[in-house]
């Protein structure tokens, strides 16, 4: 049976210019395994991930035909029930991490307070398993950064402070946002193994969104490709070059090489038809 | 002379008590018209370089100079006419209960610039950002959609030189190519000198003519476009970012 299932999703937005569609029926399943969304900035992979916790705020509204959690019907879950749900078995890494930790809270704090209140660990334990979390993500000072505020932090510390803030509950289901797109290679490629870990050993089961191709080609099992609110096109990550929808064919194109010309690089000629 | 000049700068924090080194004795120039590249390890200094010379971080020792100026402090209003940043951190840098609109129309208020509707209009343009977001506020917009209009406002006072931190890292690779086209023909066109910041080591390489690479706070090695290329880099933490970089895998 799959972790998540997700049929027909809708979520409007009601502005005072009418109503804005960010996400237009979307379906997809998800097994114990790394399924990547891409698409275009602004068609909704975003959007998709929030809706699965229900984190959509008003005037913002979900609509979907189904859409389960291990067997739970996420859509008429209660609040209470969606709380209990959040966090400990569905993580969700946010696309601004730094604007998604609290401000005013030291780093160290914030790991640890879920692990005292619902773990009931002691401080001395809390401690030393959240600086175990940092130093899995290749943060260089631990001790430093427990005692950080979020600004006081680089972009890419903070997107791993989040990354280890939300796998410390062991969570089934990781939804990560643009988890590494502030990362070098090398601390990148020690985070994807640390996910990797958890999809093969743990079971997690992981929903990957990211602009990045070639890292969603290499890492994902499967691909979602979303323009304008829809799925366009759905394929084994290991296909992704023999991708047919023109979008997914575009995207290709439009990336810059080490050593290419320097000349203006392939734009996307949008076609008004991949958005029906 | 060069443009931008960065002498044997170090910038401290100083958090409760405790040093923190984030820049140490690094020493970079780019001359007019250029485009220079600073690449490295997350935490090494990257943005702090670009913030120090803004004027936004501690500077402990060494200096900046601008067209043969030292910097003063605070760096007013020419300077801001001279040098604008796109941050990397976009929903950090919008005001949350502004209007796109406003963002974009309040530096040319502030430097009396007239023609603020076309040139708001312009700008969105620029960024392939649609007419219908000018009214909307940043928690209203996609991640990608935010880092183009910190690109957009960035633009508006029509800068001479740009530090670009990770400026298209959010974007799809379609509007990362339209972004980077529209930086390069700026440059072309009004002659501008870019600094910027990319953990994408073909973006720096499309982009930059040198670069620098960084790790712990220090300079590791300096690289021209062609030796990036060529893969000649002399120092093992340059070579393992080539080597552990995305580029050509697909293709592979
Ligand atoms: N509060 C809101 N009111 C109106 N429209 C909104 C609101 N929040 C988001 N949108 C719109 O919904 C669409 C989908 O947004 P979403 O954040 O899911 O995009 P995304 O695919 O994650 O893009 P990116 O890659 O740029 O992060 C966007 O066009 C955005 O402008
Ligand atoms: N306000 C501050 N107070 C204390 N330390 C800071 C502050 N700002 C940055 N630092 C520290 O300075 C170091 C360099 O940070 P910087 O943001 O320049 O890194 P970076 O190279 O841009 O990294 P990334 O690629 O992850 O964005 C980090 O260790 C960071 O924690
Ligand atoms: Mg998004
Ligand atoms: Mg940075």
């Amino acid at each position: 049976m799959s972790l998540l299932e997700v049929e027909n999703l809708r979520v409007t937005f009601d502005t005072e210019a009418g109503a804005v569609e960010a996400v237009r029926g979307v379906s997809f399943s998800l097994g114990r395994e790394r399924l990547g969304i891409v698409g275009e900035s602004g068609s909704g992979k975003t959007m998709t991930g929030r809706s699965v916790l229900r984190l959509i705020r008003p005037p913002g509204r979900i609509a979907a035909d189904r859409m389960t959690f291990d067997g739970q019907d996420l859509l008429r879950a209660s609040e209470r029930q969606m709380r209990a749900l959040r966090g400990k078995r569905i993580a969700m890494v946010m696309q601004d991490p730094k604007y998604s930790l609290n401000p005013v809270m030291k780093v160290g704090a914030q790991l640890t307070e879920g692990l005292r209140r619902r773990d009931r660990l002691g401080a001395n334990e809390a401690r030393r398993r959240a600086i175990t979390a940092l130093e899995a993500v290749q943060i260089r000072d631990p001790e430093r950064v427990m005692h950080a505020y979020p600004h006081e932090l680089s972009g890419g510390m903070g997107q791993r402070v989040m990354i280890a803030m939300m796998l410390i509950p062991g969570p089934d289901l990781l939804i990560a946002d643009e988890p590494t797109s502030a990362l070098d290679v090398t601390v990148q490629a020690e985070v994807l193994s640390i996910l990797d870990a958890l999809v093969k050993d743990r079971g997690m089961g992981l929903i990957f969104i990211s602009h990045d191709l070639r890292l969603v080609g290499r890492f994902c099992d499967r691909i979602l490709v979303m323009y304008a609110g829809r799925v366009v096109e759905e394929l084994e990550a290991a296909n992704l070059m023999q991708a047919e929808h023109p979008y997914t064919r575009g995207l290709l194109n439009c990336l810059p090489r080490i050593g290419g010309t320097r000349g203006a690089l392939p734009s996307l000629d949008r076609n008004a038809d991949w958005a029906v | 002379m060069s443009l931008i000049e960065i002498q044997n700068l170090s910038v401290t924090f100083d958090a409760k008590g405790r040093a923190v080194h984030a820049v140490r004795d690094v020493s970079l120039s780019v001359p007019a018209r250029e485009s220079f590249g600073l690449v490295g390890e997350s935490g090494s200094g990257k943005s702090t370089i670009l913030r120090a010379i803004c004027g936004l971080a501690p500077i402990s020792a060494g200096s900046i100079r601008i067209a043969g100026e030292a910097v003063r402090d605070p760096r007013g209003k020419a300077f801001a006419r001279r040098v604008q940043m796109v941050f990397q951190d976009p929903y950090a840098s919008l005001h949350p209960r502004h209007t796109i609109d406003r963002t974009l129309s309040e530096p040319l208020a502030i430097h009396g610039i007239g023609k603020a509707d076309a040139r708001v209009v312009q700008a969105l343009d620029d960024v392939s950002l649609d007419r219908s977001f000018r009214f909307r506020y940043p928690h209203q917009l996609s991640g990608g959609q935010r880092q183009r209009v910190a690109i957009a406002r960035a633009l508006m006072l029509e800068p001479e030189i740009l530090l670009l931190d990770e400026p298209t890292s959010a974007l799809d690779a379609s509007v990362q190519a339209e972004t980077l086209n529209l930086l390069a023909r700026l440059r072309d066109e009004r002659g501008l000198t870019f600094l910027m910041v990319s953990h994408d080591l073909a973006v720096i390489d499309h982009m930059c003519d040198r670069l620098l690479v960084m790790q712990h706070g220090q300079a590791v090695e300096e690289l021209t476009r062609d030796d990036l290329a060529a893969a000649r880099m002399q120092t093992d933490y340059a070579r393992a970012l080539f080597d552990a970089s995305a580029d050509r895998m697909l293709e592979g």
